[in-house]
């Protein structure tokens, strides 16, 4: 009997040391980031919050890229689920909206006009429907950055390059001097994608993407995105990339563009700070060598020039997650934090006021790109959605390998739509 | 996912032997039942029966993995499997892999292990040799090759230019990233059927062999006559591997081409990765993953029941 009232003090109090460890909150953030210099900063946030937040305990889990992706509708759908979760917004975000699965924090969002501080076209990237269901967190822009020995080598005055033709020239003149004009990774297809999607920017603008989503104008297999692929065509059969530019993945791609061996790589932003780290000699191209030209307009087109194409990524909050996940969330995409960030060069950030950390001239113009354009246009791979998105990088790829006419890969990318949706 | 199949179900009848010599029949055999039967028959249905049925039953539905499927769409996630280029294109290449490893991988092994299989000076060093490149992981294979075929700075790129010509990238063009494949996988796999047929060689029954000679049979005609038909039952497990394992291929594929360019390179699963689990697309990938499994189980059974039966 004695026993027996040893052991149920015993329990008791094992569940009264269990209850108030429980009364502590651990929010857990699941992240994809691979640069360790930018996951030391995440830490640093994480520990001195909570610090000011006595009794929450910030868990950060990594997932690789790929396997992020593969494994989170699983994820989501599991009672443990992260309550912070990585986001490029666009079809995926959608489905997960539809799911159920996120959490509306539109209220603590818009509280204290916290929302005021964000810049609101990032914002909207993550609002459906008026209710809010993360935060943005960078921006990105697409465009060329070009290696200005070699375009000087070619006679190639690249701040002239306008319009698509000009491109045109500019690679046939490269070529005739002997230099490559342009990198691109096309075993990983989406780099190739980009020169579609950026031609169907700029010669359908907003007008023509809406559009085609609503099935207007014979949706992804009308006039504009034939003539992306056309136009894209133009410059393949000039042969502009590198040797085997179909084995090369991006890494590899970027590495090539940052050991100095071509002229151009049509690049996101953030290559710019990417080539050093995947150049051979792990110093890659120094600023002064270093140039960037916006995506050239297409005579005609529909499109601003000002008009850009980007990522927009960001943080969601999931169903069930605990407030203080929202609270931590806030705290982190704050002024101060994006300032830090900035002045790392790793994001062009989205809340208002933290730009002033950005101390590179090249991020800085990005960044005046950006707020400047009235049109920025998600990824297609991310905005379409992974079933869609998939197929326009398979058909650009095809283009740029010779296997698909243009109008069949327009026709391709319409049938993947519809069996889609 | 294909070949276990037939083995679970061969287990349980054999045990009752010892059960029959104790009691009255049944009795024994009946505990034995009841205490082997069922992990085994939980496990089989848990992990095999029950994903085949679910694979089954979601390759109906138009489902991208979040919540219950609801969007039931009949047969139609066959007909796009079989509308898409690529899934043709996938079983060219299973076709071709089969077709290289039956012609050219088994026969160099069988000519290899007839070298390798008589005892002489460093033949167990060469056997080690060969076989190597089958202990090496999939992946870590498929890496190295992919530097050993870079056309900027790979082994072969240096061979070509030894020669002055300018080096091919085999990995970027259609027309020959499956032929990169192909030869990986018989560098890979030739020294596992070898050693299939050096363990079957070294069982043979000498006798007969020297019986042959005595009867002045050549060393050719021992061979056609005596040796070879003696390792059909080899020959033909040797067969059902290969083509098994070519159904199967997909780590390989993955870090050398993903499948690429313009699906030149895919396989049937790494089709079904590429196009269903990546996409999320569960229905198709579903419906590919049924078609796979229907043509594994065919031949499977098939090739048991006819050329098989004996053993």
């Amino acid at each position: 009997m004695r026993l027996l009232g040893k052991l149920g003090l015993a329990a008791a109090a094992c569940l009264l040391w269990a209850s108030s460890a429980s009364a502590d909150t651990t929010v857990k953030w699941l992240h994809i980031e691979v640069n360790p210099a930018q996951v030391k900063i995440w830490e640093e946030v994480a520990r001195s919050y909570e610090a000011s937040h006595p009794g929450v305990k910030v868990e950060m889990q990594f997932l690789e890229n790929e396997a992020y992706k593969a494994k989170l509708p699983t994820i989501l759908q599991s009672k443990d689920r992260p309550h912070i979760i990585y986001s490029w917004a666009g079809g995926v975000l959608k489905t997960q909206i539809e799911a159920d699965v996120l959490a509306d924090i539109t209220d603590s969002v818009k509280s204290g006009g916290y929302s005021d501080t964000i810049a609101p076209a990032a914002l909207a990237a993550f609002t459906s429907n008026g209710k809010v269901y993360g935060l943005p967190t960078a921006l990105s822009q697409v465009g060329f950055l070009y290696n200005k020995d070699l375009m000087a080598k070619g006679n190639v005055d690249a701040s002239k390059i306008k319009t698509w033709d000009d491109l045109l020239g500019a690679v046939k003149t490269l070529r005739a001097a002997g230099v490559t004009p342009i990198v691109v990774g096309g075993a990983d297809k989406w780099p190739l994608h980009f020169y579609w999607t950026h031609l169907a920017v700029r010669i359908g603008g907003k007008p023509g993407f809406d559009a085609a989503l609503k099935g207007e104008n014979g949706g992804f297999a009308g006039e504009t995105f034939q003539k992306s692929g056309e136009l894209f065509k133009q410059l393949v059969d000039l042969q502009p990339f590198q040797n085997g530019f179909l084995g090369f993945k991006n890494p590899q791609a970027v590495g090539y563009f940052g050991d100095g061996k071509a002229a151009m790589i049509l690049a996101i932003s953030s290559f710019y700070h990417t080539q050093r780290a995947l150049a051979a000699d792990k110093v890659g191209l120094s600023d002064d060598k270093l140039g960037w030209f916006d995506f050239p307009v297409v005579p005609g087109g529909k499109g601003e020039p000002s008009d850009t194409l980007g990522g927009i990524t960001g943080w969601l909050i999931t169903k069930g997650a605990p407030k203080e996940a929202t609270d931590f969330l806030k705290f982190f995409i704050s002024k101060d934090v994006q300032a830090r960030l900035a002045a790392g060069n790793f994001i062009v950030p989205v809340v208002k006021g933290g730009e002033a950390g950005l101390n590179s001239a090249f991020m800085k113009q990005i960044a005046a790109n950006l707020a400047k354009s009235n049109y920025h246009q998600n990824f297609y791979d991310q905005s379409l959605g992974p079933s869609v998105g998939r197929v326009v990088n398979d058909v650009t790829a095809e283009i740029a390998g010779g296997s698909m006419s243009p109008q069949n890969a327009a026709k391709a990318i319409e049938a993947a739509y519809k069996q889609g949706n | 996912m294909s070949s276990p199949i037939g083995v679970a179900g061969e287990a349980a009848p054999q045990v009752g032997t010892r059960g029959a010599v104790r009691g009255p029949g049944w009795d024994g055999r009946f505990t034995v039942l009841i205490l082997f039967l069922p992990p085994a028959l939980l496990l089989f249905t848990l992990f095999v029966v029950l994903p085949i049925g679910e694979a089954a039953w979601y390759s109906g539905f138009n489902w991208n993995g979040f919540g219950r499927p609801t969007n039931w769409i009949g047969f139609d996630n066959y007909r796009f499997v079989l509308e898409t280029r690529a899934f043709w294109l996938a079983l060219r290449n299973n076709g071709l892999i089969i077709a290289v490893s039956l012609a050219i991988q088994l026969p160099l092994a069988l000519t290899l292990a007839l070298m390798l299989a008589e005892k002489f000076r460093g033949a167990v060093a060469l056997r080690m040799l060969f076989f190597m490149p089958y202990i090496l992981a999939e992946i870590a294979t498929g890496l190295i090759f992919s530097f050993v075929y870079d056309g900027d700075y790979g082994l072969v790129a240096s061979i070509w230019r030894t020669f002055g010509a300018e080096p091919p990238h085999l990995l970027a063009s259609t027309d020959t990233a499956m032929l990169a494949v192909l030869i990986v996988v018989v560098w890979k796999y030739f020294g596992f059927h070898m050693m299939l047929f050096i363990a079957a060689l070294q069982s043979l029954d000498k006798n007969l062999v020297e019986a042959a000679r005595i009867d002045g049979a050549t060393r050719t005609q021992t061979l056609r006559h005596v040796v070879i038909p003696l390792l059909y039952p080899t020959i033909r497990l040797s067969v059902f591997f290969a083509i098994i394992g070519s159904l199967q291929l997909f780590d390989l594929v993955m870090p050398l081409t993903r499948g690429g360019p313009a699906d030149s390179s895919n396989t049937l699963v790494s089709f079904l990765y590429n196009n269903g689990i990546s996409r999320m697309r569960v229905g198709y990938g579903s419906a590919i993953g049924v078609i796979l499994f229907a043509i594994c189980v065919t031949f499977a059974f098939t090739y048991k029941r006819w050329f098989m039966r004996d053993e």
